[in-house]
């Protein structure tokens, strides 16, 4: 890995909100350039050069996809706009026909909202009941996860790792559990596919969901993974082009197998190649890399940060890339117009999990989350400006 | 005005707001006003007696620029006619979109000039006075 590689790096810039969307490599931009450039035209449709070339770029994709998160077929791989796209087609695409009212779905309150809005609205729609495990002191154990279990949960559906304090859930052993207790189990790898490996077959995932820009891809492009025999009985949100195989005034219709099935319409062909380009680039550096290093710069700002005073931190025991503080007495949003004064740039808010604020008794944090191209030497610029905060007002009402 | 005075001011009031603190009573119209951001949220609420603003108080948690100009703007319009506060609402609109407005009738809010030039924080400059609107749209409703 070259910080060369990222143009953006050049300008005056330290970026720490990679839990939001990560930066782009030049090859990632490129190859959609050259997509655009030299070879456009439509994916699965003509007959001539171009076409062909799309198709073999755009199904090469499928194939990297399905070896970076060890899927067993590329069947079992479907693009979407995105985590949220495919976590709706997995509620309303698959759940909607396969629960029935009463049938409980357990989530937690540290849920990011795309994974709990779509269960609440299925919830009124066809009267499932969606219920929380409850976190020790935030965190998902197995012994709360055990004693969650009714007779009538059919489906778990967590993040993998959550985006505002970073905790990594026991996705293995909880998908044993699942495979024991015939439960489904849906993961929301947003925030975990981009740092770490994922394995779908180790983890014993019956769905999983991640976007593309949260790991040097383009906005735009997801995953959906399904084992096969889900997939199959998957109903299509979308119908039209590209999925059909035959269809008649009678009103007879033939729907394709998958994964075509499921990618109604012109697919974000640029995307899809410009995610290929990225899973390369994760892959030439090593998934167990990337993670070591983050925790390693984690471990280093928290040495560092004992200089600063007033600082809090509230996942200071978390082993990721992700850090949850604020300076004491200082609203989050001002903490980060003030770092935002020099550059450095960090999230605050609620991070979309607006109901863990229930359990953590703090409603708004900063966050900063790091990828393989933060530096230690960034690390001790944001100390030393978070160590001048006493200027802190001074800039944000300048 | 001086820099340092104007931040000055507008620390205090951020520090030590106006009105702050709610009360429990029916002759006030609450408003809870949330930012597009979904960060700031404030409780606002109203006291309107024979067409005038009789008092405001708030609660909740938002950055410094929202609270500080809550602070100032219950400052400003306590005492005033509800005619009176929507010509102020107007001005203070004018002046964030960097049109002309007339300065004398602003006050202290006048201290949020040069906020358009910063987008981002011009919406919390305005949160409370969105819940004032929504005072002004309750009143007109209900006659």
């Amino acid at each position: 890995m070259k910080r060369e590689d990222f143009p953006i790096l050049k300008n005056d810039l330290i970026y720490f909100d990679n839990g939001a969307t990560t930066l782009k490599p030049q090859v990632v931009v490129d190859s959609m350039i050259d997509y655009y450039t030299n070879y456009t035209a439509n994916a699965h449709r003509g007959d001539y050069d171009n076409s062909l070339k799309v198709d073999m770029k755009y199904e090469e994709v499928r194939t990297k996809v399905k070896n970076f998160i060890h899927a067993k077929s590329e069947r079992e791989i479907i693009f979407t706009s995105g985590a949220t796209d495919s976590l709706n087609r997995i509620v309303f695409g698959y759940m909607k026909t396969h629960l029935k009212q009463g049938d409980e779905v357990l989530i937690t309150k540290a849920e990011h909202a795309s994974n709990v809005l779509p269960w609440l609205e299925l919830e009124k729609e066809i009267g499932i009941v969606v219920r929380y495990i409850p976190l020790e002191n935030h965190l998902v154990t197995m012994e709360n996860v055990e004693k969650s279990i009714t007779e009538k949960v059919k489906v778990i559906s967590l993040a993998h790792v959550t985006n505002v304090l970073g905790d990594i859930r026991p996705i293995a052993e909880i998908g044993k559990l699942c495979q024991e207790k015939n439960i489904l189990l849906v993961v929301d790898g947003a925030q975990s596919v981009p740092h770490r490996k994922v394995d779908v077959e180790e983890l014993e995932i019956d769905f999983l969901a991640f976007s593309a820009h949260k790991m040097l891809g383009p906005t735009g492009v997801g995953v959906l993974y399904g084992k096969e025999n889900l997939l199959e009985e998957m109903k299509p949100l979308e119908f039209g082009g590209g999925m059909n195989a035959s269809f008649a005034s009678s009103g007879e219709v033939e729907y394709k197998s998958l994964p075509s099935r499921l990618e109604a319409g012109t697919p974000p062909i640029a995307e899809v190649i410009g995610m290929g380009a990225a899973i390369d680039y994760l892959e030439e550096i090593g998934m167990d890399q990337i993670h070591r290093y983050e925790i390693e710069l984690k471990k280093y700002f928290l040495e560092k940060a004992k200089e600063v005073d007033k600082l809090v931190i509230y996942n200071p025991d978390i082993e990721s890339g992700l850090i949850a503080f604020n300076i004491d007495g200082v609203f989050s949003q001002d903490t980060a117009v003030y770092l935002n004064h020099y550059h450095i740039c960090v999230r605050a808010g609620n991070h979309c999990a607006k109901i863990l604020k229930e359990d953590l008794f703090v409603k708004n944090t900063c966050r900063i989350s790091f990828y393989f191209y933060n530096t230690k030497e960034e690390i001790d610029q944001l100390i030393t400006v978070l160590k001048n905060a006493k200027d802190l007002f001074q800039i944000v009402l300048s | 005005m001086d820099p340092a005075l104007k931040r000055q001011i507008l620390l205090e009031h951020y520090q030590n707001p106006s009105h702050h603190g709610l009360v429990e009573n029916r002759d006030y119209i609450k408003i809870n006003t949330n930012n597009e951001s979904c960060i700031d949220n404030l409780d606002i609420m109203y006291k309107i007696e024979d067409g005038k603003i009789a008092d405001i108080r708030f609660d909740g948690e938002a950055c410094a620029i929202s609270t500080s100009a809550t602070s100032i703007m219950i400052d400003t319009f306590l005492g005033k006619t509800l005619e009176e506060a929507s010509e102020i609402l107007e001005n203070y609109e004018n002046m964030l979109n960097e049109k002309e407005y007339d300065e004398k009738l602003l006050g202290d809010l006048k201290l949020y000039c040069d906020i358009s030039k910063q987008p981002n924080r011009k919406k919390c400059a305005y949160l409370p006075f969105e819940s004032f609107k929504k005072v002004l749209e309750s009143q007109r409703r209900n006659g």
